[in-house]
């Protein structure tokens, strides 16, 4: 191809374009980090080994953000292990272990970065700079959030023409006003304790340090996922109790960075290369062309 | 040179209009077998659509939170964006690489996967709980720039534009639009190479979505590579479906709307097609056999889901893998067309994996997802629909017959303007003519 001005133009407009779509479409930021501003998180430290299953968190929960109140008399609601539901942001389970009988809440996690938040295309989806994950109205509903949940916990109304998705949202509008989660408010056994993410650490070690042989020695949702506001301590290991113990260590954003960074590169390197291939083929063929006469 | 271009728009408004109500009578036999089967199945697929907008998404689909994905995310959209991928495999054929036999079934394979993205892209609308958002992530009702499957949205509006104009210039041959064509094939090249790109993001993505979900997916199926295995066997299964699709299509469609001597170069262009399919087939066989060799999963496979990724991976890979080897050999055709229809099988069970088989294989036969008889009749449906607009289209645009004449002379106008600036006199040689003189060149 002869470089001419319409050719140079074209070329030009390409490239041009290309470098515009490039910068649209790559992710704005090449690292799954999810809040810019440094805050400390705030989490809850629950404490599985004072935990008497009296299901007042349920009760509490339900009456903060206008959900159906469960009926704690309900013994058989023990009976199986249960997920939080579109009707229940919290749920306590029961387990039998070697050391008897545990009972364990359960609610989302609120990673320090969230699969879901990644996961979200409108950013429906939050991770607020004071550490709950919040879900808003803008959702599409693509249940893409459910699909990366290491914990499973997004609840989707399946059975509404305008459903919502149901999730713990550590009582994001009460921490704003200064009030504590409802559940850690409404807990007669004190296993559950709320505050800066730090310090809920240093308090679950210094449980586990002073009661010798009452904890199994690690603190769930330290490390796992990339850490989480929820923290746990339990005197059994973690999956006697209905946790994983293969979810690593990585923030579950990450999973996607590599292919994230790809984005650019693709969007850039190959067009030029297919249009150098073009270019080279039409050139041969034309070279053939002439030189052998016919095709 | 550009007399046939030059030419004066002759065409008003009213004329296309006019032209266009008289084409929108049905052409053909109303009455086939295909007609009767599929009107009462579309009809009854629009009232399972109607009911799911009206009661939500729980009174039709069987999807719960343990399987939030089922047969229309799962099936429909992943599958059917895969076998889409025959339009920028073609496209790259025909365009990049300048394979000019291949142009007969171009135009095929481009309008397979244009109603492709718009049917089973689209099944994403019936699948999204709040489908009155979907238009969030466009406008900028928040970016989630972070998110792969905001790249995938993004990316299957561009490339359905660039299909779209990829495709437009039959339409406008329809129309008698000359003006009009001619700037649209000016655009397409930009369309082909910035259509492919797309496509291998967005194949890819589709395969990354599931990279969180790694403790979900069993791990004969999860790997680092899914993005770099759905873009490969995106290839295969797009060329699967262009030897699948291609076959009926010169079986099926009469004389009026199907060029003979493109009917006749079929059998060649398929077992040519065939080939790359092999190939294709035979890196992707061997990118899991790596995969499997480097994660020491040996082990792995004897055991339920072993077996499962063995028929899947040996028996509707590398089996059709060899198939399509042995038919472009022999030049048997019927061995191309059942390792095609194998081929698409495969890509199915694939993609049917990574959703809802190999997801969450732990979870007990009782408590999985098993699709209802209504997400299984509008599935039906939509690909029923597809199948009425790609009929409706053949019979009236030049996709599987040439372009009429008027369409022939622009190109061969637009060819020689491009000759004249490559082989100008007064350039003496360029580089162009591989430095034979223009004195000494014959003309081609």
């Amino acid at each position: 191809m002869e470089i001419n001005r319409r050719n140079f133009l074209k070329g030009i407009g390409t490239g041009i374009a290309g470098v515009a779509s490039g910068s649209l479409l790559k992710p704005k930021k090449l690292e799954a980090k999810v809040v810019s501003e440094y805050k400390e998180f705030v989490g809850v430290l629950v404490d599985s080994t004072r935990c008497i299953g009296c299901r007042s968190c349920e009760v509490a929960c339900a009456e903060a953000h206008d959900l159906p109140i469960p009926d704690t008399d309900d013994e058989s609601v023990f009976e199986k292990v249960r997920n939080p539901s579109e009707t229940q942001w919290t749920v306590v389970n029961r387990f039998e272990t070697d050391e008897g009988e545990v009972f364990a809440k359960k609610q989302c996690m609120h990673c320090n970065q969230p699969a879901c938040v990644a996961a979200c295309l409108v950013n429906a989806m939050k991770k607020r700079k004071e550490g709950p994950v919040t879900w808003s109205t803008n959702c599409m509903g693509c249940r893409y959030c459910m699909i990366s949940c290491p914990f499973d916990i997004p609840q989707f109304e399946h059975h509404s023409a305008f459903p919502k998705l149901q999730k713990c949202n550590l009582c994001w509008d009460r921490l704003q006003k200064g009030e504590n989660p409802a559940c850690v408010e409404a807990c007669p056994a004190e296993a559950l304790t709320f505050g800066a993410r730090r310090e809920l650490i240093e308090e679950a070690n210094r449980r586990i340090y002073q009661n010798e042989g009452e904890y199994f020695s690690h603190i769930y949702g330290e490390h796992e996922a990339g850490g989480t506001s929820y923290l746990y301590l339990s005197k059994v290991p973690f999956e006697q109790i209905g946790f994983r113990n293969d979810l690593g260590t990585t923030p579950y954003p990450e999973y996607t960075t590599g292919f994230l960074y790809s984005v650019p590169f693709i969007l850039l390197l190959w067009p030029a290369f297919l249009s150098g291939v073009s270019t080279l083929t039409k050139r041969k063929n034309k070279v053939s062309e002439n030189e052998g006469g016919e095709k | 040179m550009r007399a046939a271009t030059t030419a004066k728009e002759t065409k008003s408004l009213k004329e296309i209009l006019t032209f266009v109500r008289s084409e929108l009578k049905p052409k053909g036999k109303f009455l086939t077998p295909f007609n009767v089967i599929s009107i009462p199945v579309i009809i009854l697929g629009a009232l399972v659509i109607l009911y799911r907008l009206v009661y939500g998404l729980g009174a039709v689909a069987n999807n719960s939170s343990e399987f939030p994905w089922g047969v229309w995310i799962g099936c429909i959209v992943m599958v059917g964006v895969a076998f889409a991928g025959g339009a920028y495999v073609m496209a790259f054929v025909v365009h990049v690489l300048h394979a000019e036999k291949y142009h007969s079934i171009l135009r095929m394979a481009l309008l397979n996967g244009f109603l492709a993205y718009i049917f089973y892209a689209g099944a994403i609308f019936l699948d999204l709980g709040r489908w009155w958002n979907i238009v969030n992530p466009l406008i900028g009702n928040k970016f989630g720039v972070n998110s792969v499957l905001f790249l995938v949205s993004w990316h299957f509006l561009l490339y359905m534009l660039a299909q779209l104009l990829e495709i437009a210039p039959a339409f406008a041959e329809w129309l008698g639009l000359k003006k009009l064509r001619k700037t649209l094939i000016s655009l397409t090249m930009g369309a082909v190479i910035f259509g492919i790109a797309l496509s291998t993001l967005h194949q890819s993505g589709l395969g990354a979505l599931f990279m969180m979900a790694k403790w979900k997916i069993h791990p004969l199926w999860y790997t680092e590579f899914i993005p770099l295995l759905f873009f490969i066997s995106s290839v295969f299964a797009g060329i699967a479906v262009v030897i699948f699709i291609g076959t009926i299509c010169y079986r099926v469609f009469g004389d009026e709307h199907v060029d003979e001597e493109y009917r006749k170069s079929w059998a060649g262009l398929a077992l040519g097609l065939g080939k790359a399919c092999s190939v294709a087939m035979f890196v992707y066989f061997f990118l899991k056999v790596l995969l499997l060799t480097h994660y020491k999963q040996w082990g792995l496979l004897n055991s339920p889901m072993g077996y499962w990724y063995l028929f899947e991976v040996v028996g509707l890979v590398l089996i059709p893998c060899i198939i399509f080897a042995q038919g472009a050999r022999k030049a048997n055709m019927t061995l191309v067309n059942t390792a095609a229809i194998m081929t698409m099988i495969g890509v199915v069970i694939n993609r049917v994996n990574f959703s809802m088989i190999a997801f969450k294989w732990y979870i007990p036969l009782s408590e999985r997802y098993i699709p209802s008889w209504m997400e299984v009749v509008s599935t039906v449906a939509i690909v029923f629909s597809v199948i009425w607009v790609f009929r409706w289209i053949v019979f009236r645009t030049p996709i599987l017959r040439k372009s009429p004449q008027w369409a022939m002379e622009q190109d061969e106008a637009e060819e020689a303007g491009e000759e004249a600036v490559i082989y100008s006199p007064q350039l003496g040689t360029t580089m162009a003519d591989g430095g034979v003189p223009v004195n000494r060149r014959k003309k081609g």
